[in-house]
């Protein structure tokens, strides 16, 4: 891909980021920052791709590691962001 | 699977991931925002095992392997996010966040390993950053962790030339930087990994307990970006949405925390450096305080007309949210006016409170946000603080210098009478004395959070 299209794209999603946050109360700052992390876990499409193309043991052995951390974050992240906001649904009747 | 579809699907998942913080920033979309995201992160990583990469062939090379990779991490988050108690959220969102951050700095580590001369100059850059940002944020992450969790001092950390230290590792960390980017070779990426490490380290040791949210936030940006950045070299435009709008949205979320508790955020990072290490133990100790017994607390509160509950972390710590609830109801049965003033950043963490009296119940409406409470403590005849310190403390108005100046309270200085239900005469998480304590109108109830409003409860029945 063009290091123009990368550019782009990257400006682009800095202001998306910026505007869907940007009228959030402090009500939801703790699960807004915990839905946050658990996308930054998809890491884990990053680690699965090193670790199919690892050649020596110590390449797969950290694209390994790298993958279970990943997994940690992405799924725990997701998991425990909804444990919070169940409450606050539950909350509102 | 081609190409296009490939790309395809990762524009359909970056698009959720939108959709999921948009979601997130109101109450009522949160949880159906956080679900999308989640289903798009399980689509992200389902298409993976259908494309093969230029060079490689299905299926993936190593698929026991990473598979088992994967049951062994979901055999360890999902335990973790079912159980943690909500007190303990800040640290577990420190810890995920700090996973995170050293998984991409292990992806760009092997990434790093891989480059062969053909690779791009902004390829060699983008890794060699993403593993410096991984580094930091995985310690920076671990250091907030052992601080919220109390394995170490909440004070900030400050040593003998600290400023100079830092500042020199940072120096070092960028001076190595540019070496790995010159010169490929395994032996000085390593020793960048570790003075990232130690870098990360060295920069929340000085923050101070209540400002650790703050570098939580801060350090979950950091990650985005690095998530970002390994998209570039992994040629996933999927990744570096999603990175970027972390990036982005952690910047943003990062400066509104800072807002609430009335830092700049360049204040909250490098105050600190600049801040004199406190003794906030001292002759103060020995002055007279005024202690109630809970008898005194329920006839206080019998001839209230307004009470405000403020709930600090001590009542979570306390598990006291159903007591207080209880306390609340039987008061309004008498025909008392009660709120709970909650303080934008009570607890350990922005919102963490509403999180918290969430899971006990407690109805929506009373909770009044800091602007619409304190112009009625006034009229408010009790103010009823339970384990909370810093958010009411008069210094943060009048003293100057002082860690916490500046931060907006609850004015409960304002009210008739104060009642403070305390474990012991310590200090607040910001490590403050707090004059409140020692005034007039204060009553001091000492004891657990718990077990001192259950016996208010019982004394104000038999009232």
């Amino acid at each position: 891909m063009s290091a123009m299209a990368i550019l782009s794209i990257f400006v682009l999603a800095v202001f998306v980021g910026f505007e869907v946050v940007s009228k959030v109360s402090s009500t939801l700052h703790t699960p807004l920052m915990s839905g946050a992390n658990a996308i930054h876990g998809v890491i884990l499409v990053g680690a699965i791709i090193v670790a199919d193309h690892s050649e020596t043991n110590l390449e797969l052995g950290l694209a390994i590691t790298a993958i279970i951390l990943a997994t940690i974050n992405m799924v725990g992240g997701f998991v425990v962001t909804d444990r919070m906001l169940e409450m606050f649904k539950g909350n509102k009747k | 699977m081609s190409r296009t579809l490939y790309d395809l699907i990762g524009l359909a998942a970056g698009v959720a991931f939108i959709l999921a913080l948009k979601g997130l920033s109101h109450p009522k979309t949160a949880r159906r925002g956080n679900l999308i995201g989640a289903f798009g992160a399980t689509l992200a990583t389902l298409v993976v095992f259908f494309y093969a990469n230029p060079g490689s062939s299905l299926p993936l090379n190593h698929l026991g392997l990473i598979l088992g990779a994967m049951a062994i991490g979901l055999l360890i988050g999902v335990p973790a996010a079912r159980k943690v108690q909500m007190t303990q959220m800040p640290q577990l969102v420190a810890l995920f966040n700090g996973v995170g951050g050293g998984a991409a700095a292990l992806v760009a580590i092997v990434e790093y390993l891989h480059l062969g001369a053909d690779a791009t100059t902004a390829e060699v850059i983008f890794t060699v950053f993403t593993v410096i940002v991984g580094c930091v944020s995985f310690s920076g992450s671990v250091i907030t962790f052992m601080k919220l969790q109390e394995l170490m001092t909440t004070r900030p950390v400050i040593f003998p030339a600290g400023r100079f230290i830092i500042a020199a590792t940072l120096v070092s960390v960028i001076g190595v930087g540019g070496w790995v980017v010159s010169a490929l070779g395994t032996a000085p990426l390593l020793i960048l990994a570790g003075l990232s490490l130690l870098f990360g380290v060295l920069f929340v040791l000085p923050v101070g307990g209540a400002d650790v949210p703050i570098v939580i936030s801060l350090l979950n940006a950091f990650t985005g970006l690095t998530v970002a950045a390994s998209g570039y070299v992994l040629d996933s435009v999927l990744l570096i949405i999603a990175g970027t709008l972390v990036g982005a949205s952690g910047t943003i979320l990062t400066r509104k925390m800072a807002e609430a508790m009335g830092r700049s955020l360049f204040g909250t990072l490098f105050g600190a450096f600049t801040a004199k290490a406190q003794d906030a133990t001292g002759a103060a100790e020995e002055r007279p305080v005024k202690s109630g017994s809970p008898d005194d607390v329920a006839i206080l509160l019998n001839y209230a007309r307004r009470v405000v509950i403020v709930p600090g972390f001590g009542l979570a710590v306390a598990q006291a949210q159903h007591t207080v609830r209880e306390l609340a109801d039987l008061m309004i049965s008498k025909g008392i006016d009660v709120a709970y003033g909650i303080h934008p950043v009570a607890g350990r963490m922005p919102g963490h409170m509403n999180v918290l009296l969430a899971e006990a119940n407690v109805p929506y409406e009373q909770l009044l946000e800091m602007d619409e409470v304190n112009p009625t403590f006034g009229q408010t005849d009790v103010a009823i603080v339970i384990g909370a310190n810093d958010v009411v403390n008069p210094a943060a108005q009048t003293t100057p210098g002082c860690p916490i100046y500046g931060m907006p309270i609850l004015e409960v200085n304002h009210a008739a009478n104060i009642i403070f239900l305390k474990r012991s005469m310590r200090p607040g998480f910001a490590g403050i004395e707090n004059e409140l304590l020692y005034d007039p109108k204060t009553m001091l109830l000492f004891g657990d959070a718990k077990a001192s409003l259950t016996q208010v409860v019982s004394a104000l029945k038999a009232l």
